[in-house]
């Protein structure tokens, strides 16, 4: 994102959208969006990134199912980034792929290739909210990070896991959303997210994502390897293992095509 | 022995030959080996209409499928031989290639050629756009199975889309259920007497065109198609012995189609229209030994399909997804065997439980506007067991008193199946 366009976004903040929020404080509001704007500069220009990863999803009672994938994700300076999943396991869906083109501002597109029947499908905007593939994360929770997605609000100051953290209330600006607010704790030494509190619709608990093991890619870019999303409502969890991750790979956004997706393996 | 059933056990031993190379082939380092097989039942719900029919019906595939790519990905191979043995029907006792195909991939351009199965088109309740690939009629009720297609494909993906070109050297005829099958005409199709009205017969070398293009919230698709109608027309006849036969004809035609979609929020719109010319409005010659059809059938006709998709995220605080699918389908042509869907509504419930085992449900209903007494239905289940092991649930339901209805011929072959599949 260009900062002519930040700057934009700070005056708009300070001028327009102030009364609609009689709870927050001005001042907050502004380090909300300050630390949200520093947490998204300092993850940019990582270009593209390709990962292998587990899924192990967990159910109440305990039972567990995994699911291998394979993600490429391109980054998009002037907009959301674009990612290709591809299913490598369970078998019976080996080969399905997804394709996201993740905006800040309108609607994601997603398509989905079926290879039994060899059939690719768009997905309606609003899927967004629902469970990706059987697990507790969302369409929206795979997609990137942008500030323009969300109104912005810093809570309180805090620590967590020893770390002097900033929790930052965000309140997402799309109507298909699946959530009321995020609260993000964002460390103060790196600007990472490292654990995100989802509420539903009504405002209650829903979901925590806690992000660990981060790693350093490129000297510049922290990447967590495992991640846990708890379900508060159902107890069901979901845990994400990044077996692998590469940058630089040579992928073209032109990959990037659902075009191409019949040729995705 | 029939020369067909003699043709089926020699398709089916090169088939079980193919699969064995396979096997042994995948033991080389850089072949990717997977698949699946399944064992399924099916039970019909009422008494067979005509008398060499079964009341169930048990049957068993097996689809393997080998990949390999070199070049840096560029170039692959895949081959996905395919064989069904049915317990009753020797003519869904059937072999085929699903897939055997060179893709050269670049930037900007793709290039296929062998044996490859392509889909085109948008809506649900029927696929009318869709012509590269026959229909393995034999495998489902719902005409979603394909016969591999040989074909050279290249394809240019470009800024404004993809455009896809085809030349397709050989036609497949379409399978239909033998004598001892259900789900067909009083008197079974008979496959090994197909007329054709292409000298070359299935020689025939067929072309088609389509382009491609997402814009924002739009997909659209136009198409051109040139060369054997996939959709045979039925003639009655009498055989050698005097007896009645249903003899399939495949006709030259072209065909214009258009297909689009929308998505609007949780609503999906979807279009397809399809415009089908014959080159001739030749009847059966008589030079295929055939006495020429009394009644002239609409030969050029539209036919088109439209409707939406509305989807429940979350439906009633769960974590389930409940699809509402409405589509009318409209055929200018009337009581077609392969046309029920002439002024039809069809409404559908599609329910997603999004659970680990990825269970769903569709439930569906078409109703016949012209004539209440005529409608179909059918539900379709799954999910998974284990990692490698899902079970399927379907059932079809038809429903016709008037006997120029298309549905009156099956209108006792309700049935419910049951499957496990293993996938690998």
């Amino acid at each position: 994102m260009q900062i002519r366009t930040v700057s934009l976004m700070l005056v708009c903040v300070s001028l327009l959208c102030a009364g609609s929020y009689a709870h927050a404080d001005e001042a907050s509001k502004l380090k909300g969006l300050e630390i949200a704007t520093e947490r998204k500069s300092r993850d940019m220009g990582w270009g593209d990134s390709s990962a292998e990863a587990t899924m192990i999803l967990r159910n109440a009672s305990g039972q567990e199912a995994s699911r291998e994938l394979r993600m490429q994700s391109f980054e998009m300076l002037e907009d959301g980034d674009k990612a290709l999943t591809i299913f490598d396991s369970p078998k019976d869906v080996a080969g399905t792929a997804f394709l996201s083109f993740s905006h800040a501002r309108e609607p994601d597109e997603q398509w989905i290739y079926l290879p039994a029947i060899k059939r690719v499908k768009r997905i309606a905007t609003k899927n967004k909210s629902g469970p990706f593939v059987g697990s507790e994360f969302a369409f929206e929770d795979m997609t990137s990070f942008e500030v323009e997605k969300y109104d912005y609000d810093l809570i309180r100051e805090d620590t967590f896991d020893g770390e002097a953290v900033w929790v930052i209330e965000q309140t997402p600006k799309d109507d298909f959303s699946g959530y009321s607010k995020t609260l993000v704790w964002v460390d103060k030494s790196e600007y990472r997210a490292r654990q995100i509190e989802y509420f539903d619709r009504k405002g209650a608990p829903l979901k925590i994502l806690v992000l660990e093991d981060f790693r350093l890619y490129k000297d510049k870019y922290w990447r967590p390897h495992s991640s846990e999303m708890i379900n508060l409502q159902t107890g069901k969890s979901t845990r994400l293992i990044t077996n692998k991750l590469e940058f630089d790979t040579g992928v073209k956004e032109s990959d990037f095509d659902k075009s191409k997706l019949r040729r995705a393996r | 022995m029939t020369k067909a059933s003699l043709d089926v056990r020699a398709n089916i031993a090169l088939a079980m030959g193919a699969i064995a190379g396979a096997f042994s082939l995948s033991a080389s380092a850089d072949v990717t080996f997977s698949g699946e097989f399944g064992v399924q039942q099916r039970y019909y719900l009422q008494d067979a209409l005509y008398p060499t029919q079964p009341r169930a019906q048990g049957s068993l595939f097996l689809q393997p499928s080998l990949y390999t790519e070199w070049n840096e990905g560029y170039d692959s191979l895949v081959f996905t031989p395919f064989v069904r043995l049915d317990q009753e029907d020797s003519e869904r006792s059937h072999a085929d290639i699903r897939e055997l195909l060179w893709l050269h991939a670049a930037d900007n351009w793709e290039l296929r050629v062998g044996i490859g199965k392509v889909f085109w088109g948008q809506t649900e309740s029927l696929h009318l756009v869709d012509i590269i690939n026959q229909t393995d009629a034999v495998e489902s009720v719902d005409g979603e199975d394909k016969l591999g297609q040989p074909m050279v494909s290249y394809t240019w993906l470009h800024e404004y889309g993809s455009l896809s070109a085809y030349v397709l050297p050989y036609f497949r005829e379409r399978t239909f259920s033998g004598l001892e099958g259900r789900l067909r005409p009083p008197v079974p199709v008979n496959t090994d007497k197909p007329l054709f009205e292409s000298d070359d017969e299935e020689s025939n070398v067929d072309f088609a065109l389509r382009w491609q293009q997402s814009i924002n919230s739009w997909e659209v698709g136009v198409s051109f198609f040139h060369g054997t109608n996939r959709e045979p027309e039925l003639i009655g006849t009498l055989n050698e012995m005097g007896e009645q036969e249903l003899l399939p004809f495949y006709r030259q035609i072209n065909q214009v189609g258009i297909d689009v979609l929308n998505v609007s929020g949780d609503w999906l719109w979807k279009f397809e229209a399809i415009y089908r010319a014959a080159e001739t409005d030749n009847a059966i010659s008589p030079a295929m030994g055939v006495p020429l059809t009394p009644e002239s059938e609409a030969i050029d006709y539209f036919a088109a399909v439209g409707g939406f998709e509305y989807t429940l995220v979350g439906f009633m605080e769960t974590t389930y997804d409940l699809g509402i699918l409405m589509e009318y389908q409209y055929d200018e042509r009337d009581n077609n065997f392969f046309a029920p869907a002439q002024n039809d509504l069809m409404l559908g419930v599609r329910w997603a439980l999004n659970d680990q085992d990825s269970t769903e449900v569709l439930v569906a209903l078409i109703q016949d506007l012209d004539d209440t007494n005529s409608r179909g239905g059918f539900i379709e289940a799954s999910s998974r067991m284990t990692q490698n092991w899902r079970w399927t649930l379907e059932g079809y339901f038809f429903a016709a008193e008037d006997p120029l209805k298309p549905l009156y011929f099956v209108r006792q072959d309700d049935h419910i199946q049951f499957g496990v599949e293993y996938f690998f």
